[in-house]
């Protein structure tokens, strides 16, 4: 506990104003930085003699649709000779959903953006390789959106049979 | 459709045009397609490689054709019948996932979950971590070119799904793990079943390890291929046993213990070299300390003794069948439960177990209702995947083939 | 009949050419190497595991070419990145061919009933056999293959031609 809080002191003492938050929350630390230095208290985070946090095991983000700012960014980060787990946050507005890339600080996040590219639309600026990821190169809209529609077909029950099956675009031989 | 899908396969050279090295654009190295369909590639992964000959210039993985958009839709059910989707996601994890989605969901809603169900999760995830290394072995031998090991594996696989169908009804996807415990008790045959398995395993083991351990073809092929150093692999963000070939001592059931693993002693074994031998003989010595673990769970289950394995509190579990037809609270219980699900408070919580491929970790955020807000899983291959490219320039083609075997990625877990 | 009675010796046997041909068709059947996700594991345990061994019906053989394959058994959930994939590999095989969807995800979409999952494989190749289970146990499996035998034998030669 005692490393965590240290963490938390060094980060208001450099950073001051561009904290926003400190919440605890079942054990677990999460600070909210503004968008703009994100990089910077991640690279503080990870050079800092004394913190150390060199590991970034998740980077992610959710979408609070209607509320705004609507994107909040997820870092997990970690140190590892005591253990110590630590989340950042930021929150990205949804008139402009981009933000800089932190793979100068952390290699293993190039595919994390992209990702977060494909499923979002976040745009991070200064990523060497920004396409996406795990849908067609060509797929239009950005799926884990709150107002991306999920795609459900309608279940082929008894009652409907039918009418689904004259729906259904079944392949030709 | 083959119009549209010409046009796809044309634009690959032109938008992926910065990847490559400039002597791709004027012919002098080739550029090949390792297709989604390939005998070797443990799934439906696509490496676009460009080769000087035999010797791999650049390699790209393209991944997403196994995406099932998992996160999406656990967003749209309630916990519980979200639980069903976390199975198929790596799919040689089951209980794992299981495990570590339980494991969040009762992080957040603050449920203390029955030693007895604690103890028998140990044994469920560890067998299911031997499950998924005889899958590894036998496939990754069978890429380099050893066939036997493979019917030697999975026919001892079989065992274990016995054993799971015996206590869920299901051989893999058993949705046995449930927040707040387990579905039911372990059926009285459980504990003399897993016993006899880990009579069978070890001379099994030695089966494998007098097959290929010193055998100078084995030694040949994965000596020296595919190396990965110790600060690199901590820089990719690589877990697991990729991570421990190389030398860096992290075991998530070490640095961060869950369902009761710091009670028990087991050891990590660790690489030096970080090569693909170094993984290969890693995970052969954690298939001895699973067994091993399991041996102490088996013996603290016999000191716990019988007892409840699903947490007491109506709100969060169900209330047993046979007290619905006597008390009213437990009909409507049950009711609430498979209806409209229970709620979990407002709040954000990350959770990390260690997987047969590394480190698997839950974020999942409430937002005070039924349904989660956001489920994101912190999956192990997507992140040792991601290297591979740069780890296979300067090797032969068919090391390719033993790289991606030796990180064990399994394509439900790196797309999901 | 008479002339069964005189040919008994000689060790001979008649038959119709049509049945001749789908015996041989059935005795062989090459499935393609087309594992996708969960279902694919089962495959494995089906043809490898000594238990349920695939074998006896002559399949063991899993050619990776599609060139070289009668049979595809699709199994596993199918992705929309993936569907013009499956498409191709099937128009690459010689005739006859046959598809099996093995699993619900190929089947019907399965409990996937989203935006990244084709909902049922016979939206993209005609399929001869669906098998049902999440994943269909190795007997489940064999079961679908021996349907599809039967389907096999009853086909009459003008399907192929």
């Amino acid at each position: 506990m005692l490393h965590i809080e240290k963490t938390v002191a060094a980060l208001r003492e450099k950073f001051g104003g561009a904290i926003e938050d400190v919440t605890e929350f079942r054990g677990e630390t999460t600070v909210t930085v503004a968008k703009d230095s994100l990089t910077e208290v991640l690279r503080f985070l990870k050079e800092s003699p004394a913190l150390r946090f060199t590991f970034l095991a998740d980077l992610t983000a959710y979408d609070d649709y209607p509320a705004e700012p609507r994107f909040k960014i997820v870092c997990q980060l970690r140190e590892m000779t005591r253990m110590t787990n630590l989340r950042v946050k930021c929150a990205v507005h949804g008139d402009t959903p981009e933000l800089a890339t932190v793979t100068g600080v952390h290699r293993n996040a190039n595919w994390y953006e992209r990702e977060l590219f494909d499923m979002f639309g976040l745009t991070f600026t200064g990523h060497p390789d920004l396409r996406r990821l795990l849908m067609p190169a060509d797929w239009e809209g950005h799926p884990l959106r709150k107002d991306y529609p999920l795609g459900y077909e309608e279940v082929q029950f008894t009652f409907n049979f039918d009418e689904v099956d004259q729906k259904k675009p079944y392949a030709k031989e | 459709m083959s119009s549209r899908e010409t046009v796809l396969l044309e634009a690959t050279l032109d938008e992926l045009k910065h990847l490559f090295s400039p002597r791709a654009q004027t012919g002098e190295t080739m550029v090949l397609n390792m297709g989604p369909q390939h005998p070797s590639t443990h799934g439906v992964l696509r490496v676009i490689v460009e080769l000087d000959g035999e010797i791999i210039v650049n390699a790209v993985p393209d991944i997403g054709y196994l995406h099932t958009g998992v996160e999406k839709n656990m967003e749209a059910k309630t916990f519980t019948k979200a639980l069903v989707m976390t199975d198929r996601l790596d799919y040689l994890n089951n209980m794992g996932n299981n495990l570590t989605y339980c494991l969040a969901i009762e992080k957040l809603m603050d449920v203390q979950v029955p030693e007895r169900a604690q103890i028998i999760r140990v044994i469920l995830a560890e067998l299911q971590r031997v499950a998924s290394h005889l899958v590894w072995l036998g496939t990754h031998s069978l890429d380099i070119a050893a066939q036997s090991p493979l019917f030697w594996a999975v026919g001892a696989r079989e065992r274990i799904l016995n054993i799971f169908e015996s206590i869920s009804g299901q051989r893999m996807m058993t949705s046995y793990i449930r927040p707040g415990g387990l579905w039911r008790d372990v059926t009285p045959d459980f504990e003399d079943a897993v016993r006899a398995f880990l009579d069978y395993l070890p001379p099994l083991l030695d089966d494998f390890e007098a097959l290929l351990t010193k055998n100078p073809i084995w030694l040949d092929r994965t000596q020296g291929v595919g190396v990965i150093s110790g600060e690199d692999a901590l820089a990719w963000g690589l877990t697991g046993a990729s991570l421990r070939g190389s030398g860096v001592n992290y075991d998530v059931r070490k640095a961060m213990p869950y369902s009761g693993y710091e009670q028990y002693d087991f050891d990590v074994p660790l690489g030096e070299h970080g090569d693909v031998y170094d993984r290969y003989l890693v995970r052969m010595q954690e298939f001895r300390q699973s067994l091993r673990l399991v041996q102490q769970a088996l013996a603290q289950l016999q000191k716990v003794g019988r007892g409840p394995v699903m947490v007491n509190d109506r709100k969060v579990a169900p209330p047993p069948r046979a007290e619905i037809g006597v008390s009213m609270e437990a009909l409507i219980h049950h009711f609430k439960l498979w209806t409209e699900g229970f709620s979990a408070p407002q709040g954000e919580v990350y959770v990390a177990t260690e997987s047969p491929r590394g480190e698997l970790g839950v974020y999942l955020r409430g937002d005070g209702g039924p349904r989660p807000q956001r489920v994101h899983f912190r999956t192990p291959s997507f992140m040792n995947l991601q290297p591979m490219g740069l780890v296979a320039r300067g090797h032969y083609v068919a090391d390719v083939v033993a790289i991606v075997g030796s990180v064990d990625i399994v394509l439900g877990d790196v797309d999901r | 009949m008479g002339l069964e009675q005189k040919l008994g010796n000689l060790g001979l046997v008649t038959t119709s050419l049509e049945q001749a041909v789908n015996w041989g068709r059935t005795g062989s059947m090459w499935p393609m190497l087309f594992g996708l996700a969960c279902c694919a594991i089962e495959m494995i345990s089906t043809i490898s595991a000594p238990q349920n061994d695939l074998s006896r019906f002559g399949m063991e053989l899993m050619r990776a070419s599609p060139r070289q394959s009668d049979l595809m058994i699709v199994a596993g959930r199918v992705s929309r990145k993936m569907a013009p994939v499956v498409r191709r590999l099937y128009d690459q095989m010689p005739d006859p061919k046959w598809v099996i969807a093995m699993g619900d995800c190929a089947s019907c979409g399965g409990i996937f009933n989203n935006y990244a999952i084709v909902q049922g494989v016979d939206e993209v190749v005609p399929v001869d056999v669906y098998v049902a289970g999440c994943p269909p146990r190795p007997e489940a499996l064999m079961h679908g293959i021996l349907t599809l035998h039967k389907k096999v034998r009853q086909e009459k030669l003008k399907t192929w031609a």
